[in-house]
């Protein structure tokens, strides 16, 4: 392995915006103010950023570095539009460590942005050109129902079991001011709504939302400069593991686990030194695209035991003040999934956390945080995990 | 000698019933019930299904000529014969040919078949009639009209039946009719149709039968016959001295009803499949003029090895819930469906794969998988392939119910089924109640138009539960 990210990448300063149907925001507008909040939070001005990447899944919200360089009139350095699924915005934030652990930068911003409501659809809209007749796949809840399906007939979980995570996320999410869903939900609501791809009903989902969020990066030594200087946060590892487009064929994908969130979970926490996640972790900002994602992430990133996620959920191990508290944010649950946006709003929401300042519920005392995004066909995953400054 | 060497049928799954069409509307009923296509069913999709059913125990590679008779065909331009041909495997170099536009494009193409196998231009010929009829709602038309297809193959070997005569004419007359802009088939005064398009035309050419081969025409075993109404065929077996209920081969009209183009071949089939050695059987069709061809069976005709046919197309079947759900089916309503984008060019492609259902076994792990990729996907060997002809049958690994895309009150069943023998494919289901689906079913795969994104029809496989055929 190489020199990773370890005393070498921090982060100086964070923004992000409401996120939610923001009908009268552009994408320059959502961009604009989640990228001046970071800046002002880090004390820096957009003029001594040197490079930068911006998390951006479809061609409605923009193409090519061309379309941040212009909403920020940062023109001159190097922009990065930077597009891998559900993990684009975590991408954009890895590409921007990479820069500064290379010495080649020691100033930069990692972004993400999404305008989904600008399509006016009900779900995600369709992506890519044409494909093969042979080779057409369903819309993004019809995937994950099949890790459900699966799970079902496999673990024994019931509806029930999903509903869990529903609630959970949704008590936490109430109590966050930027998050798009601000209301607790009632199990049986969540039983009882309409389905959208059995077994996965309305609450089971994700919902469609705009928004933006942004990180600046920096060496410690010029953090030590800025107004972060005592509390500026750790990136103590970044991984990204991409495993198949098309698990359907794959002779013995078990639809129970995905070895892309197993493999960027295991290479991050190597990377970090953690030997125990569910003892050695504070909090965990994990992919609930759906209900049955947030289960499958527990298993696969190491906090229970395989097959045990639906238990250790309804046993309030995830809840804020359990042992483990997962999505204490409210998770995609609450904030919706503007694409692009949502790896950066979780690093900036551990990166708060971690700083004592977080804006819905603050876990106490919080040393270690772990963000993760899968996205795709559980395709790409990404794991970055933040440390304290003083740990 | 050329004669039937093999036949095939395929009908649809679902039975509307003639009562139910007729309580929607207000109007008298007749009896029974009739074969509807599903949404994703057409004339080319049922004429693959029996065509399989045809090529049973036949290598398809042996097959040098595919004729495909029909009135409904999806496209106006652009032949279907080679999508057909390709999907039942038959060589590139096999001749094809659509018989498009008349009712009796399926006898007519029996008669050119065997006089290109007499003269030595084709060896083994494949014959298939299927039509999908769409009829004006409120019409006696929409409880006549059934759907299915019928598939003969001709040659001059192991023969069940041979062919010894036939005789043609034309006439000119405007009877049934669909013009370029027409959706529903049309048709002047019943009574007119009936006495001088059909009966007339049907006796004109049993007549010029007769005299060609002197037969005793009360002697039959079988008059397998086109009709326009169940009443006209007892009409011209009354007029034959024939005795209906012993002479007349059931076209199925109380359980199947009236098939358009494969309708005469539903008869000939049914006749064919409860036929003994050394009898003499009619098969004759109208539409403006007929064709009347005299097969006599052989000693073969019981020792044909089984397949689905007349019997377990009969058995196979499931009554559509409401009239409403036929509506839909045949998108009447003009409801919006989201079309998935292909392209002609990935089509050209993967044609072969598509039609075929091929994947591809590699030689270095030996694990069969689907589509057809450059690197395993368990070895990650590159290039070390040997291209396989996919079961059609399997077991469901795991499904989900779309809700969103279906675009209707029932979700459609998408499944990730490991098929028989190797090989693992993603595939949405038809002809099911979606609650019937479960994890560890199995399930077979039939070629279905899956839909129309880009402008044309896009071919390919979906998977139904198993139905019984006994």
């Amino acid at each position: 392995m190489g020199l990773g990210f370890k005393d070498r990448v921090v982060i100086a300063g964070v923004g992000y915006t409401k996120f939610g149907e923001l009908w009268d925001k552009s994408a320059e507008d959502l961009l604009v103010e989640a990228v001046y909040e970071a800046l002002e939070d880090a004390g820096v001005e957009a003029k001594e950023i040197q490079a930068a990447w911006c998390g951006i899944q479809y061609e409605f919200t923009g193409l090519s570095g061309g379309t941040p360089a212009e909403f920020l009139k940062m023109y001159g350095i190097p922009w990065t539009r930077v597009e891998n699924f559900c993990a684009s915005g975590m991408d954009a934030f890895r590409n921007a460590c990479l820069a500064v652990a290379s010495g080649v930068y020691d100033m930069v911003l990692a972004c993400g942005v999404e305008k989904l409501m600008d399509q006016g659809s009900r779900g995600l809209p369709e992506m890519g050109g044409a494909t093969g007749v042979g080779v057409q796949r369903p819309p993004a809840p019809s995937i994950f129902a099949l890790a459900a399906s699966r799970c079902f007939e496999v673990n024994g979980w019931t509806k029930e079991t999903l509903a869990n995570v529903a609630v959970k996320n949704h008590e936490h999410g109430s109590h966050h001011p930027k998050a798009h869903f601000r209301k607790a939900v009632k199990k049986e609501t969540v039983l009882n709504a309409p389905i959208i791809s059995w077994p996965l009903g309305i609450f089971d989902c994700c919902a469609m939302s705009d928004g933006s969020a942004a990180l600046v990066i920096t060496t410690p030594e010029r953090a030590k400069t800025l107004k972060h200087k005592h509390d500026y946060v750790k990136v103590l590892a970044n991984a990204i593991s991409v495993h198949s487009l098309v698990p359907w064929f794959h002779p013995q994908f078990s639809f129970t686990g995905f070895p892309s969130t197993q493999e960027a979970g295991r290479k991050a926490y190597e990377m970090a030194g953690i030997k125990n996640p569910a003892e050695e972790l504070d909090l965990v900002e994990c992919h609930d695209c759906f209900t049955i994602t947030e289960l499958l992430n527990i298993e696969d990133l190491g906090l229970c035991k395989r097959g045990q996620a639906g238990d250790f959920v309804a046993e309030g191990n995830c809840n804020y003040g359990g042992k483990i508290p997962v999505n204490v944010s409210g998770g995609l649950k609450c904030f919706g999934h503007p694409i692009g946006a949502t790896g950066c709003r979780m690093l900036v929401e551990i990166t708060k956390q971690l700083q004592g300042r977080a804006d819905g519920l603050q876990v106490k005392d919080a040393k270690r945080g772990l963000a993760h995004n899968l996205g795709g066909a559980f395709t790409v995953a990404a794991v970055t995990i933040l440390g304290r400054n003083d740990i | 000698m050329v004669g039937i060497e093999s036949y095939g049928v395929y009908f649809p799954l679902y039975r509307l019933t003639r009562a139910d069409i007729g309580k929607v509307w207000g109007m008298p009923s007749g009896p029974g019930e009739k074969a509807v296509a599903n949404g994703d069913e057409d004339s080319v999709t049922m004429a693959v299904e029996a065509g399989f059913d045809c090529l049973v125990g036949i290598d398809p590679g042996t097959v040098d000529g595919l004729i495909f008779a029909t009135t409904t065909a999806p496209y106006k331009e652009k032949s279907s014969a080679p999508t057909i041909a390709m999907a039942l495997g038959l060589p590139k170099d096999a001749m094809t040919m659509d018989f498009t536009n008349t009712l009796r494009g399926g006898t007519t193409a029996i008669r050119v078949a065997s006089d290109m196998i007499n003269n030595g231009t084709l060896k083994r010929v494949m014959v298939v009639a299927s039509d999908i009829r769409i009829a004006e709602q409120e019409s006696f038309d929409e409880q006549m009209f059934g759907d299915g297809a019928v598939a003969v193959l001709l040659s001059k070997e192991n023969l069940i039946a041979e062919l010894k005569a036939a005789y043609s004419f034309s006439d000119e007359m405007v009877g049934i009719w669909r013009t370029n802009e027409d959706e529903y088939v049309r048709h002047f005064e019943d009574k007119i149709e009936n006495t001088y398009g059909f009966q007339a035309n049907i006796l004109e050419a049993i007549q010029g039968l007769v005299k060609k081969t002197g037969i005793e025409i009360k002697e039959i075993s079988k008059l397998c016959c086109s009709y326009f109404d169940p009443r006209g065929l007892m009409a011209i077996a009354g007029k034959l001295g024939l005795n209906p209920l012993s002479q007349l081969a059931d076209p199925l009209f109380t359980s199947i009803g009236n098939t358009g183009t494969s309708a005469p071949l539903v008869a000939f089939a049914n006749a064919l499949e409860n036929s003994q050695p050394k009898q003499e059987i009619i098969l004759a069709a109208h539409g403006d003029g007929a064709d009347a061809i005299l097969f006599v069976t052989t000693d073969k005709i019981k020792s044909l090895p089984p397949r689905v046919g007349i019997k377990g197309n009969l058995a196979r079947k499931a009554n559509l819930f409401s009239y409403e759900q036929y509506v839909k089916n045949r998108k009447m309503a003009k409801k919006e469906y989201p079309s998935p984008k292909t392209s002609p060019v990935i089509h050209w492609r993967d044609k072969e794969m598509e039609l075929q259902l091929l994947g591809e076994k590699c030689k270095n792990c030996g694990t069969v998988q689907y589509p057809l990729v450059r690197v395993c996907y368990v070895c990650h060997t590159k290039d070390n392939f040997e291209t396989v002809r996919l079961a059609r049958r399997g077991k469901i690994f795991t499904f989900t119910k779309d809700y969103i895309r279906s675009g209707g009150a029932q979700p459609v069943p998408w499944c990730v089924i490991d098929l028989d023998g190797g090989g693992r494919i993603f595939l949405t289901m038809t002809d099911c109640d979606p609650e019937q689906v479960k994890i560890g079913m199995d399930v077979e795969l039939v070629f279905r138009n899956l839909h129309q994104g880009a402008g044309f029809h896009n071919y390919f496989w979906r998977c139904r539960p198993v139905y019984k055929t006994a």
